[in-house]
């Protein structure tokens, strides 16, 4: 049980974030903070993305076309992190740069190529046979770039709301404002 | 409509699916940079009318060819960007299209009212920002394309509803809870995707589709799943996750109101609808299970509980926007029904109830123009007053309550008839009660047009008998396609038919 806990330690504290953001909405009266608890549940989920990106040992994904040897470990790489089920996505770049010096590596060294195809299908440790160099999936990086900016755009929008509520109110807590609508709706004083 | 397509030299109509999307998004900042607000409309009359365009020839192209996958950027799906269009979304981008262009026309008069001066080109222009987002989450193929263009869509969204701020200071809490909720919803979704990446390491929405049904389902997709229903349902605004929408709905400006009402939530449930059938297998235990358990019992929920809430109602928006949370219900029932007869029967409802609710709004808008009208009681003596407008409203209101000779009345019978093949007696009865409430709220609407008499007021204003012309034409569009569309029924089931056969397979 604890093992299984410790194996996926990266998910405590997003969850722990997660929840205290989503109660944050929901408890709190105060539209600021109930925007801070968004904000802090969103960065939870941003979390999420970047630490399944993560291979354990890998570098950053920076291809260096002078090796041979570095373009067949990240070959390796994308299979050992489709093995592990939680970040195939980066075959795609890997694919593309690779499989021509691959073929020319097997040209040269046939029965090392052949040896290394089989790890590719055993997909576990390819990467460490092939070189040193494993690399980290790129892909939810760029996409948390992306829900970033859309986190950001939320936020300011959020904001610029508060302030004309508060201009329009005078006030930004939820039972003032409730007040304020029922009062007006029923025609008594604010 | 292959003679749309024939006006466009082959290399544009290829790039169709793509210029749907970019011109609305160009035009955007195009708009804001207008001096006033008739230059803005002028920009995005101009563009709405070429995303209609364009809207169609996706839609005439899929219909004669099948499938159009465009490759964004010339990348290979799935590692790149793949816009990938089937009947199904076709339909809905042609939807969302030609109401766009309507409301669009409808704009001028109203958003001259509503809205000062100085902000009216900038509202045109986060109004293209919506359009071109509500355009994208239908055209792409894309599972995390859908978040993004959801949010773009999203966020210029509650800006455009706090601009009813100028009438109602009420739209800016509307917009703050819609906005607090909307986020809550995506970032829902987006952690289902991630869910979904992990469990297959691809984005492509059929390509996860396919990786799914090769390697079977596990805690994770089952976890992806819920976070993905949760989120597209809030969206959709599936009961109970619509509590955002009545407040949005009454207080944005009309402008916004009838524009949202046909195309935003039509689109989440397309979105909804593209995850559980070309996504996650109908044939999946959980999947099928949900369609009784979850689509289907909400649905009838919904119908009940929405428009009871909907006969109480005092503001006329209001009233009308619960009566939508009822329609979704609908659609949800149709959807729950899990064979390609239910769900054509919920698509078909999905077009008919945007063609409704737009022409509802817009005549409510009109209304609204000349008097100010609100409340349901500011609606008196309309029908002396105003009498095209209210004939208009008089007719669509009635299809809302699917009286025959409307529209509405061919989408109920679909309903019926797919439930009565699945043996569903109790979602017949839904249907019919829900179809009474409804005539009770809508019988609220039209005694006080026709049978009140109108208060002085409307007397100082001899010049307003009719809307302006920017309103009566859409308006009539509408209401003259609530009647044309039962004679010629089967135009709009056609269509209907083959977007469901397009991710069912036709069983």
């Amino acid at each position: 049980m604890l093992d299984i806990i410790l194996e996926r330690f990266n998910y405590i504290p997003i969850i722990i974030l997660m929840m205290t953001g989503l109660y944050v909405v929901i408890a709190t009266g105060n539209l600021v903070k109930r925007l801070v608890g968004l904000s802090l549940f969103q960065t939870s989920v941003f979390l999420l993305y970047i630490t399944i990106g993560k291979v354990f040992g890998g570098q950053p994904p920076i291809l260096d076309g002078a090796h041979h040897g570095d373009e067949e470990g990240s070959h390796g790489a994308g299979y050992a992190a489709a093995g592990h089920g939680e970040a195939g996505g980066d075959h795609a770049a890997a694919d593309s740069h690779a499989e021509p010096a691959a073929d020319a590596h097997a040209g040269d060294h046939a029965a090392e190529a052949v040896e290394h195809a089989s790890d590719y299908a055993a997909g576990a440790d390819a990467a460490h046979h092939a070189s040193e160099v494993l690399y980290s999936n790129p892909l939810p990086h760029v996409l948390i770039l992306t829900a970033i900016v859309v986190g950001v755009a939320t936020l300011a929008v959020g904001l610029a709301l508060v302030v004309r509520i508060r201009e329009a109110y005078g006030t930004i807590e939820d039972d003032g404002l409730n007040a304020a609508d029922y009062n007006r709706e029923t025609g008594g004083s604010e | 409509m292959d003679f749309l397509v024939n006006l466009l030299p082959s290399g544009l109509a290829h790039h169709a699916p793509a210029l749907v999307i970019v011109i609305p998004l160009v035009a955007a900042a195009v708009a804001a940079l207008m001096p006033n607000g008739r230059l803005g409309w002028i920009v995005a009359m101009v563009t709405a009318s070429l995303v209609a365009f364009f809207s169609l020839v996706v839609l005439g192209l899929v219909l004669s060819d099948g499938l159009i996958s465009y490759h964004m950027g010339g990348w290979e799906p799935p590692y790149g960007i793949e816009l990938r269009v089937d009947a199904l979304n076709a339909v809905v981008l042609a939807l969302v299209g030609v109401m766009g262009l309507l409301c669009v026309i409808f704009a001028l008069p109203s958003v001259g009212d509503e809205i000062e001066e100085g902000k009216q080109a900038l509202f045109y222009s986060a109004f293209l920002v919506a359009l071109a987002g509500l355009l994208g989450v239908t055209i792409t193929g894309d599972a995390f394309n859908v978040f993004v263009f959801l949010e773009i869509s999203s966020i210029s969204t509650y800006t455009i509803i706090a601009m009813g701020a100028g009438k109602d200071r009420r739209a800016l809490t509307a917009s703050y809870n819609y906005l607090i909720l909307g986020t809550i919803g995506a970032t829902f979704f987006v952690i289902g995707v991630g869910f979904l990446y992990m469990a297959t390491g691809s984005l492509n929405m059929a390509d996860i589709g396919q990786i799914l049904q090769e390697q079977g389902h596990n805690r994770v997709t089952q976890a992806a799943f819920a976070f993905i229903v949760v989120g597209l349902g809030l969206k959709a605004a599936m009961f109970p996750l619509h509590v955002w929408l009545p407040n949005a709905y009454a207080f944005a400006p009309n402008f916004v109101t009838a524009f949202l009402a046909s195309t935003a939530t039509k689109v989440a449930f397309y979105a909804l609808i593209r995850f559980l059938f070309s996504v996650f297998h109908p044939d999946v235990a959980f999947v099928e299970l949900s369609f009784t358990w979850v689509f289907a019992a909400v649905g009838v929920i919904a119908m009940m509980v929405a428009s009871s809430q909907a006969i109480f109602q005092t503001d006329a928006r209001r009233l009308l926007a619960y009566s939508s949370v009822a329609q979704v219900g609908y659609m949800m029932l149709g959807l729950g029904m899990g064979t390609a007869a239910g769900l054509s029967a919920g698509i078909l409802h999905l077009i008919n109830h945007a063609i409704m609710k737009g022409a509802l709004f817009m005549a409510l808008g009109a209304f609204a123009l000349h008097f100010g009208v609100r409340q349901i009681r500011d609606l008196n003596g309309l029908g002396r007053t105003m009498p095209a407008s209210a004939g208009a409203f008089t007719i669509v209101g009635l299809s809302l309550v699917g009286v025959p000779l409307t529209i509405g009345f061919t989408s109920k019978w679909y309903l019926i008839t797919a439930a009565l093949e699945r043996g569903w007696w109790w979602a017949v009865a839904a249907l019919i009660i829900s179809s009474l409430m409804a005539l009770a709220y809508v019988a609220r609407m039209l005694s006080a047009i026709w049978m009140e008499s109108p208060p002085e007021h409307h007397a100082a204003k001899p010049a307003a008998r009719h809307a302006p012309y920017m309103v009566l034409v859409p308006m009539g569009i509408l209401a003259f396609a609530n009647l044309y569309f039962f004679f010629h029924a089967d135009v709009l089931v056609g269509l209907a038919e083959a977007a469901a056969n397009a991710v069912t397979g036709g069983h």
